[in-house]
């Protein structure tokens, strides 16, 4: 089978009051393998989702999958989702829970004969490793199990591109990712187009070999995993990849030849080298910092590369499993996160005076 | 003892038409997105408010020799619908079918909506989808629908009396048989046919709420 790709250009507009109105406005493609959508929740990737597989008609659209047109309103083509032949996997497994699990996987291979049917159907539940559950019915069995089983009948007639809507959402991360090796293995003979969404960024980190990021209807950016969660392109985006840090501050200076800018931060006195960013002086600017960038130290580091040194006092510490979370007043109120250990032998105290240190390219200027 | 049987027949045929009739309006009520649905909801609903001589009022109205449906009737078979046995099927099939059509509406409103989804993604068209998913998913709401029609026929009164009349083996059905029973002071001929209708509504009442506790749900709620 030659690899197709998935492209789709999507405009749809659910009108409403201005909490829930939305607008989605992409441009995707998805070649072979495994593409993350990745976006805050409400950002319209489910709607993408659904518009892909025909579930929901949006006004606008054009969907390709390889030389065939799913959706072209250009041309009044709207094909139902019978026709796509495109596999769409759920938040929640949706097994029929009145058959049994080889009756679920075998619904999509109506027109095959029965002995071909056993033969496919018991094929990808051996991929899926829950061909020994094949006589049970879906109350049964466990989510993760389930899961697998609505994996195994999605694949089942042969579809031409894949769509996983956080399909393995409340299952552990060992889980997640067996499944989702089990599923790679599936794709190298297959070769399909798979967009995987989630908004966790372990998962981004862990599955993707692409992403696309969405946020409140459009594509705020693409690359690899790595590029796209470490330079978010807006507040909401930044918070879903795990910036705990949000500052305002004015730009005071652009020194273009460094590529860098000083900023006051707003409210204070102390001041942030950042990146070079499109600001004029006197522009407020919105910086993205993660709290595990951030360096504490107990007395004023010197002779240090960073740029940016901030002093301050503990506001409050509190452990979260294995992460030590410092608030720390300084100029602004911060989020910094140190191991336990290294609170202990620092001996952090509330009220302590610090110095917080922080890497010009660990400051991300982001949009509202 | 006729009566009685009357009343099961009819009970019987109205039960059976109302399952015909009565899945694919409650499908499209369950389903459609249009807005003057309620329109059809209150239509359906009316028989529970309106008092029984009401409707069997229009109704003879509507069937009698010189009524629209009496008229028709007439010209294709020779006679008119009121004061028959097909009269009252006719009746009784409008005056039940709200306990038709809710239960069956509640069943297919309350199938999960991901699991059509996933049905047509994996190439089901609506029928199939109906038949394969929805149908057996509903089997509850269609056993109640079924029972609570014939037990709603079985005790109807006033639309029969307005529509059927009171002709012995083909329109005196158990409720006429016992008001007749009581006019003419026959207390202990009236006490065994009540009992029966009593004993025989509690045990369709009873073994529908064993297998379906929402039997008196209203319309689905969007």
């Amino acid at each position: 089978m030659t690899a197709s790709v998935l492209e789709a250009r999507v405009r749809f507009a659910r009108p409403g009051q201005s909490h829930t109105a939305f607008r989605l406005d992409v441009e995707i493609q998805v070649g072979a393998g495994i593409t993350i959508l990745f976006g805050p929740s409400g950002a319209g990737k489910s709607t993408l989702l659904d518009c892909i597989a025909g579930l929901l008609k949006a006004g606008d659209a054009r969907i390709t999958l390889g030389e065939k047109a799913l959706q072209d309103s250009a041309t009044g083509i709207f094909l139902p989702p019978q026709e796509r032949h495109v596999a769409y996997l759920f938040q929640s497994p949706a097994l029929f829970p009145h058959m049994t699990v080889e009756e679920n996987t075998g619904f999509g291979l109506r027109h095959a004969g029965e002995v071909e049917r056993k033969a496919a159907v018991f094929y990808l539940l051996e991929v899926f490793r829950v061909a020994h559950l094949a006589q049970r019915k879906p109350g049964e069995i466990s989510g993760g199990e389930a899961q697998r089983v609505a994996l195994a009948r999605a694949l089942a007639p042969s579809p031409r591109a894949v769509l996983l809507d956080e399909p393995l959402k409340g299952l552990d991360a060992e889980l997640r990712s067996s499944i989702v090796d089990d599923l790679r293995v599936w794709n190298r003979a297959n070769r399909l187009p798979i967009l995987y969404v989630t908004h966790q960024r372990d998962e981004v980190n862990a599955l993707g070999e692409r992403v696309i990021a969405i946020d409140r209807g459009r594509v705020v950016s693409e690359g690899i995993p790595h590029a796209v969660l470490d330079a978010p392109r807006t507040k909401r985006l930044a918070h879903a990849a795990g910036f705990e840090n949000y500052l305002t501050a004015a730009v005071l200076e652009l020194r273009e030849a460094d590529g860098v800018m000083r900023a006051r931060l707003t409210g204070s006195e102390a001041e942030l080298e950042l990146p070079l960013g499109f600001a004029a002086v006197g522009d407020r600017v919105r910086v993205a910092i993660r709290a595990g960038d951030i360096l504490l130290a107990t007395q004023k580091p010197v002779g240090l590369s960073a740029r940016n040194v901030l002093e301050g006092a503990i506001d409050s510490i509190e452990t979260r499993g294995s992460t030590g979370v410092c608030r720390v007043s300084a100029g602004a109120m911060f989020v910094v996160h140190v191991t336990p250990r290294a609170l202990r032998s620092l001996e952090i105290a509330v009220g302590k005076r610090v110095w917080l240190v922080i890497k010009t390219h660990s400051c991300q200027l982001v949009d509202e | 003892m006729e009566a009685l049987w009357l009343s099961v027949r009819l009970a019987g045929c109205v039960a059976a038409i109302l399952l015909a009739v009565g899945t694919p309006l409650a499908y499209w009520l369950a389903r459609t997105k249009w807005r003057g649905k309620f329109l059809v909801e209150s239509v359906v609903a009316l028989p529970l408010v309106l008092p029984p001589t009401v409707l069997g009022f229009y109704l003879l109205v509507a069937m009698g020799a010189n009524g629209p449906l009496g008229k028709l009737w007439k010209a294709w078979f020779g006679h008119t619908l009121a004061f028959t046995f097909l009269g009252l099927v006719v009746a009784s099939v409008l005056y039940s079918l709200p306990f038709a059509v809710q239960p069956l509406a509640v069943a297919f409103e309350s199938v999960d909506a991901r699991l059509l989804d996933a049905a047509a993604v994996l190439g089901a068209g609506r029928w199939r989808t109906f038949r394969e998913i929805i149908l057996p998913l509903s089997i509850r709401g269609v056993v109640t629908a079924a029972v609570l029609s014939f037990a709603h026929t079985l005790g109807e009164f006033g639309v029969v009396l307005m529509v059927g009349g009171n002709i012995p083996g083909i329109t005196r059905t158990i409720s006429i048989d016992i008001y007749d029973h009581v006019q003419s002071l026959d207390y202990g001929a009236a006490n065994r046919m009540a009992a029966a209708l009593l004993l025989i509504s509690f045990a369709v009442l009873a073994s529908i709420y064993a297998v379906n506790r929402r039997v008196w749900s209203l319309w689905p709620v969007k």
